[in-house]
């Protein structure tokens, strides 16, 4: 294998990996801060210009607090588990494609660790890892509320994941891919002409597919555990729902995974459903500016979709209040589900008519 | 007679019902409507008072620490007649009256003071009813809040804290 493919690839995931811990670490400020502006208050704003250092405080806060361990036959799941949580929610950025072509000096890079052909399967198997490590430290806390908090999240994610899945395939028929290159590529140009230069539809997912948007979107908060689905955390019920008997830094690398999660999946929506790093007008700026251009703009252009959805995340977090646990159970199985088997019989039926 | 089921005080009194929800409520369209009103919020102006930048201005009656009053020629008005201790509700000013001397009259107005002048800050419950009790004009409750301490003893106010200082504005 080439070197330089390495270093190539080296260098990406690197990146790839600070920029999700950065934007995590402060997506933990956002939430405060904005958590503040939604109540009429201005949130956190001492540490620092403005209260920029206010991760950092978090952090030597959660560093120095004592590491406690209880009294549990099985420590060393203990340990695993906020270790597993944050290994899968950072595994998934392996396949998000962050831009195009990059040349330098002749030498042309893509803006992806991995370009797999299942990369969307391979999403769908990390996130369902995912569920092991709040599984496991729930478990191994050896304590009833962890234990309910930890089962709640596994039935709640086993029940989004199929409502999930089902409206993901709808949007595989018309991408034709599994890969999430291809079905960014798919959305390039913001409208689709015919051989004719008639207009046909706008290209983006979210216009050709509005409802497995919504049930994506749902259940993607249902898959982050995120308010109106944080049923496994609970403070209400459950003290701390999986993670009551964590403290220091493990406590950390949960509330940490969480908010991993979230950049991820607003990463998938924006590249599955908003047209990932196409804008509208970029062939223009690929032939007037340059290809290096087009693609950096692209990536900020994705940046901007993501912190949308991050800002959604948590606009809803701070409206809805939690559902009831029959509700949740209702929604997943009575109501998401046969929406997203009738919208594969819609596009199987439209793909029919229409055409390949 | 008046049916108090039908009173509402506040005039946003809504009557709970169960009846059935309807169809965008099961679908949960209503949301939307919620989360127009938060992102109202999100950008309304914030009701945050920085503290130690900024600070919130007080009602011109206001009753905070009691201050001893001296006359136009600095000297102290309290004649140690004990009205304001009387007055209080809380019990929480002691005093002992002493005779001024010959050449203390720059000092006291009056032939009687207060040797010692306690008022306890802890009990004292701001009500200033020593103010309305005080024949002199002696004491009277400024804008300021007593300073907050580690210690209980501390909060005994005696004449030290008390008395004006010959070079202060009060009010």
């Amino acid at each position: 294998m080439d070197s330089s493919f390495l270093i190539e690839k080296g260098v990406i995931i690197l990146v790839v990996f600070s920029i999700t811990m950065l934007i995590a670490l402060y997506s933990t400020f956002a939430e405060r801060v904005l958590a503040g502006y939604f109540q009429d208050r201005l949130g956190p704003n001492r540490a620092g210009p403005g209260g920029f250092l206010q991760p950092l405080a978090d952090g030597v806060k959660m560093f120095t607090k004592e590491d406690f361990i209880p009294d549990t036959p099985n420590k060393w799941l203990f340990i695993i588990g906020p270790g597993l949580a944050m290994t899968t929610a950072l595994m998934t950025s392996a396949v998000i494609p962050w831009g195009r072509q990059l040349t330098i000096g002749g030498y042309t890079a893509t803006l992806q660790a991995a370009d797999i052909n299942i990369a969307m399967l391979y999403v769908f198997g990390v996130i369902s890892i995912g569920v092991y490590g709040i599984m496991i430290g729930g478990w191994a806390s050896n304590n009833k509320f962890s234990l309910l908090g930890a089962v709640r999240a596994s039935s709640q994610m086993i029940s989004y994941e199929v409502a999930m899945g089902l409206s993901i395939i709808a949007i595989l028929m018309v991408s034709g891919s599994l890969s999430i290159h291809t079905i960014a590529e798919k959305q390039h140009g913001f409208i689709d002409w015919d051989w004719k230069g008639h207009f046909v539809w706008p290209s983006w997912y979210v216009f050709k597919q509005p409802l497995a948007f919504l049930i994506f979107l749902i259940c993607a908060f249902a898959e982050t555990n995120r308010t109106p689905f944080d049923l496994p955390e609970c403070e209400s019920e459950l003290v701390g729902g999986y993670h009551t008997e964590y403290s220091s830094m493990k406590l950390g690398f949960f509330l940490f995974a969480e908010y991993v999660n979230m950049f991820i999946s607003s990463a998938i929506i924006s590249i599955v459903f908003f047209g990932g790093y196409n804008y509208p007008g970029m062939d223009w700026v690929t032939q007037h500016v340059g290809p290096n251009v087009a693609t950096i703009l692209g990536t900020v252009v994705l940046f901007a979709k993501v912190f949308f959805f991050i800002f959604f995340y948590m606009w809803v977090r701070w409206t809805v209040p939690r559902f009831r646990y029959d509700q949740l159970m209702n929604l997943g199985w009575k109501i998401l589900m046969p929406l997203a088997i009738l919208n594969i019989v819609i596009t199987g039926i439209v793909l029919i008519l229409t055409g390949p | 007679m008046t049916d108090y089921g039908t009173i509402s005080l506040t005039g946003r009194k809504k009557d709970v019902s169960q009846k059935e929800m309807t169809f965008s409520e099961k679908m949960y369209i209503p949301i939307l409507k919620g989360m127009g009103i938060t992102l109202k919020h999100f950008f309304k102006k914030k009701v945050t008072v920085q503290y130690p930048e900024e600070k919130r201005e007080f009602s011109p009656v206001y009753r905070g620490q009691h201050i001893l009053m001296r006359d136009e020629n600095g000297a102290e008005r309290c004649t140690a007649c004990g009205l304001c201790a009387v007055a209080c509700p809380a019990e929480a000013i002691t005093m002992t009256s002493a005779e001024r001397k010959p050449g203390e009259e720059h000092l006291y107005r009056e032939e009687k003071y207060a040797a010692v002048y306690e008022i306890n800050m802890l009990r004292c419950i701001f009500c200033g009813l020593c103010e309305e009790a005080c024949p002199k004009e002696a004491i009277f409750l400024t804008e300021k809040t007593p300073d907050s301490e580690y210690n209980r003893d501390i909060f005994i106010f005696g004449k030290d804290k008390l008395v004006m200082k010959p070079e202060q504005q009060v009010l």
